[in-house]
């Protein structure tokens, strides 16, 4: 594991009293790509900013590279920052926006300086738009010209807020795939906000899912869909079914008036939990050999599978099936341990 | 239900404003051009109350003073009124919307309430600290009456800036100071020299405030007034005619300005 550059320790923030963030610890490695994810308010854009300077927390302290820069402005840190409106100077060109750190820095000749705004051009598929003015572009080439600005300064960290919240679906994923791609080719710590969950499934190392100025859980992408922790995260990674449930004893919990075997244990015995099910999870079978069993309510067909919404006497299951099924068929669910996760009631 | 073609009496009525607006004008500008003193009976075209004008050592230090007095206060109102709306927008919207009211409260005063607290004010304070209405005097109270209008020329287009834009240029590195002078400045640009250019055109354009605070030293407005006591020569015309068609070239200049201003930022869209 290669070492940490960013260290949050008990980072508290409120404006006026509205506690933004609650006791936040949270590390970052070099190289990783990490994700702040949740919804809008959750904290995830605060925390951003006091990485990048632009807001001092109200208690805790900001280590980078093991030194303490609570104090440090944001032009004195070792952070480019890619905005959500890009931000970029309508003023000058691209040319000129890309080398406007560089020039600042004044340790560049105008040559070094011409070399390293085309090479990040080039990298960023913008070759030859040095002379456009940045008003002349649209939404997608802005961005690449806001990433490249921030590149181009080789920031140990580059932080970037909700930088594809404005481009349009294709675009998007577009951007996600080339924002990987340029991150493993320039090997640069990437701190990148968003609130939508695909979004940070496909590109990031790590997520770190925030809620109401708290971290819910920390992760790899594969950990915190198949793992959540608890009932939020469940919720907002992916769609999820959360019910009542009783845990018995280890691996064994109850739900929906029936026993069923899972994997996980350390419960308090007959502790009352959430229990989540995924939609894609669930086998359709026949009634008979359903352990629930259901009518079909509303059929919608989502693409690659049908989303099936079945009534059971307890419950309300929305199920995803590539086997289309009728309205008001009657059918069988079933589960195997493993569909089956069990979460603390929050 | 608004009909989109003019009407006959729709036609006529704006002529007929059209005429009230700029016939006294028109009357002026011709007569400047008489060739004898009758304000009634046109006798012949001529330049000589032109050449009189520039000949008359009143009028042109008048004249001079005004440019001066103009020109000052029209870069130091900028000055302030650009920073005054850097801090305004940087301000919670709250106390920004009252202070803005504030800055309103000017520009639809009575000239004439301005003037005269402005001179009460002076002579008060000059009794203790030992200075007379004079060049200073009129030159402060310019600069405080302009300031209200480049705020209200320059605030917008800070409001139009992407709001990252300032943090955009500290984060490549800008200190305070770089951060507003390379980025925050050259992208207001437009709206500091509208403030400018309507500060100066304000500026000539004084009587009432000038008058007030201007003490023994005399603008070219005043002087005009003060020729009109007298015998009216024509040279008022003239000198009437240049300064009516030197505000109407600033202006002019004004609104192309906005007009370009307008379809650059359509563009963008």
């Amino acid at each position: 594991m290669s070492e940490k550059i960013i260290n949050l320790e008990n980072i508290h923030k409120d404006y006026g009293g509205k506690v933004v963030l609650d006791n936040l610890n949270l590390y970052v490695r070099d190289k990783e790509f990490v994700t702040l994810l949740g919804p809008s308010g959750c904290g995830k854009t605060t925390t951003l900013r006091i990485i990048g300077g632009f807001e001092t927390p109200s208690a805790g302290v900001v280590y980078f590279d093991g030194k303490k820069v609570n104090d440090v402005p944001p032009n004195k840190r070792p952070v480019n920052t890619v905005f959500q409106r890009y931000a970029l100077f309508n003023h000058l060109n691209v040319f000129d926006n890309v080398a406007f750190g560089l020039r600042i820095q004044k340790k560049y000749s105008e040559g070094e300086i011409a070399d390293r705004v085309n090479r990040m051009l080039k990298l960023v598929s913008l070759p030859d738009y040095g002379d456009r003015m940045s008003t002349e572009l649209s939404g997608g080439e802005q961005q690449r010209v806001a990433i490249a600005r921030a590149l181009v300064n080789h920031p140990r960290v580059l932080l970037l807020d909700e930088p594809l919240a404005a481009l349009d679906l294709k675009l998007r994923k577009e951007m996600q795939r080339e924002l990987k791609a340029i991150q493993q080719e320039v090997g640069i710590t990437f701190v990148f906000v968003t609130h939508d969950q695909e979004e940070a499934l496909t590109m990031s190392d790590t997520i770190v899912v925030m809620n109401k100025g708290k971290i819910q859980q920390i992760g790899t992408p594969t950990d915190i869909y198949n793992e959540p922790k608890n009932a939020f995260v469940a919720n907002f990674i992916g769609e999820s079914n959360i019910v009542d449930g009783i845990m018995h004893q280890d691996k064994l919990v109850s739900f929906c008036g029936r026993q069923f075997d899972c994997l996980d244990g350390g419960f308090a015995p007959d502790e009352p939990v959430d229990v989540v099910v995924r939609p894609e999870d669930f086998e359709v079978v026949a009634p008979e050999q359903g352990q629930l069993v259901g009518t079909v309510k509303s059929v919608l067909f989502m693409g690659v599978h049908y989303e099936i919404m079945v009534e059971t006497e307890h419950f309300t299951w929305t199920v995803h099936s590539i086997n289309y099924a009728d309205v008001g068929d009657r059918v069988g669910l079933f589960l195997t341990p493993d569909d089956i996760h069990i979460m603390h009631k929050s | 239900m608004i009909h989109n073609k003019p009407t006959r009496s729709g036609r006529l009525l704006t002529a007929l404003t059209f005429i009230f607006l700029y016939a006294p004008i028109l009357v002026l500008i011709i007569f400047s051009f008489n060739s004898t003193k009758s304000r009634t009976v046109w006798t012949g075209f001529t330049f000589d109350w032109y050449i009189k004008l520039f000949n008359n050592d009143a009028i042109m230090t008048a004249l001079g003073t005004t440019l001066l007095v103009s020109a000052l206060a029209a870069v130091i109102a900028t000055i302030a009124g650009t920073f005054a709306s850097v801090g305004l927008y940087a301000m919670k919207r709250r106390p920004r919307e009252l202070l803005l009211q504030v800055n309103n409260i000017p520009v639809t005063n009575a000239d004439i309430i301005t003037g005269v607290s402005l001179c009460i004010l002076f002579v008060f304070l000059g009794k203790f600290l030992g200075f007379e209405l004079g060049f200073g005097t009129l030159l402060i109270a310019h600069v405080t009456f302009n300031i209200p209008y480049v705020i209200l020329s320059v605030l917008p287009k800070l409001r139009q800036l992407d709001k990252n834009l300032f943090e955009a240029a500290q984060d490549l590195g800008c200190s305070w100071m770089q951060a507003f002078t390379k980025v925050i400045l050259p992208e207001i640009w437009p709206g500091v020299t509208s403030g400018l250019l309507m500060a100066f055109t304000l500026s000539i354009d004084d009587f009432v405030i000038s008058y007030f605070t201007a003490g023994s030293v005399e603008t070219l407005s005043m002087r005009i007034y003060a020729m009109t006591k007298k015998r009216i020569s024509p040279e008022i015309n003239a000198i009437s005619t240049l300064l009516f068609l030197v505000i109407l070239a600033l202006l002019i200049i004004i609104n192309i300005r906005e007009v370009q201003q307008e379809k650059k930022a359509a563009k963008k869209h």
